[in-house]
């Protein structure tokens, strides 16, 4: 009988009381490590439309820096062949114009990208593209905001900051209507 | 000796349940994190192309999908293989679009409205021809704020 007592008295469970706490340390390790799908992309601000025929207002040639890109995805850069990986140096040195060079643009802000496709352009192409010459503009803001302020550029700068680099530099990439060559 | 083996063969240890609907409650948490709502099935194939200069799309309810690319097989025999725009969840035309953004448009406070974008999820073999129209009916929509939807380039120098 005493025996029996004995037996009685051992509670074989497995203690669930920190069952609880691992639970969470798994829910968090999951939380921190799932990444959520995220849309990102290439953020493009559209001009208005309007109806009349946009007035001509004769630039410089030295000022306008055209890429044309043709059905075959072929480049073309202020007249001759290019390729698109030279297209984000080329830009820089175009807007920024280190040397003083004549061809190049008078200062950031008179420059243009003028950027003209085809329609039958693959818009694979058409996005390297307009991604260089966005990673141009933004390679130069981001030396600017080195020099200036010392930090690179970025949405999370005071306002004033970015404000004042857009205006020393602004982003002006005017889009023709595309050529109709090569539509499928 | 005795004592050792009589304890072992009586006790039988229940492992405590108690902590079920923790570890229950923990998979219906991880899920509903994880699952992310698509209202529509693409019925086109879109494939975004790499690109380096993204920018984040913050608030999904600000935003608008318009879906361009080649029919899936299932629906080719239907509508062919030439690239299409798919609103929502079903194919439409360019003339669409207004409506759909104006749909759109009404579920959003009118304070915010300005800040709507348009995402273009664009499959990189189509040709620009349609592209172009697509933006120029937004255009003509008002609609300028667009985001032309890539992927993060794994081979990116920085």
């Amino acid at each position: 009988m005493a025996k029996t007592s004995t037996r009685d008295r051992m509670t074989n469970e497995i203690n669930a009381g920190s069952m609880a706490d691992i639970a969470f340390l798994l829910l968090i390790f999951f939380l921190v490590t799932t990444t959520i799908v995220e849309d990102k992309g290439i953020t493009v601000k559209l001009p208005p439309w309007s109806e009349e025929e946009p007035d001509v207002t004769k630039l410089k040639q030295r000022n306008v820096f055209s890429v044309l890109v043709n059905a075959q995805d072929q480049l073309l850069v202020r007249g001759e062949p290019a390729r698109v990986e030279e297209l984000r140096e080329r830009a820089k040195v175009f807007i920024s114009n280190p040397y003083q060079d004549p061809e190049m643009a008078e200062k950031p802000t008179k420059a243009i990208i003028s950027l003209k496709n085809d329609r039958g352009t693959s818009y694979d192409a058409y996005l390297r593209v307009y991604n260089e010459l966005k990673a141009a503009y933004s390679e130069l803001w981001d030396e600017l905001s080195q020099r200036n302020y010392g930090v690179p550029y970025s949405e999370d700068m005071p306002f004033a900051y970015r404000k004042a680099i857009r205006e020393e530099i602004p982003f002006v990439l005017s889009e023709a209507e595309p050529t109709s060559f090569g539509e499928e | 000796m005795a004592k050792f083996t009589k304890k072992r063969g009586k006790s039988k240890p229940a492992i405590s349940t108690a902590s079920l609907p923790d570890i229950i409650f923990m998979l219906l948490f991880f899920f509903m994190v994880v699952t992310v709502l698509r209202d529509a099935e693409l019925m086109v194939k879109v494939s975004t192309p790499y690109a380096s200069e993204l920018t984040k799309l913050e608030e999904k309810s600000l935003v608008n999908y318009l879906y361009i690319g080649r029919p899936t097989q299932k629906y080719q025999n239907i509508y062919g293989t030439k690239p299409r725009l798919q609103l929502g969840d079903k194919f439409a035309t360019i003339a669409d679009i207004p409506l759909f953004l104006e749909k759109h448009k009404i579920k959003v406070p009118e304070a915010r409205h300005g800040q709507i974008t348009s995402s273009l999820r664009v499959d990189g073999e189509v040709t620009m021809g349609i592209v172009t129209d697509v933006k120029t009916q937004l255009r003509k929509s008002g609609q300028l704020k667009v985001n032309y939807s890539a992927k993060k380039d794994p081979n990116a120098k920085n």
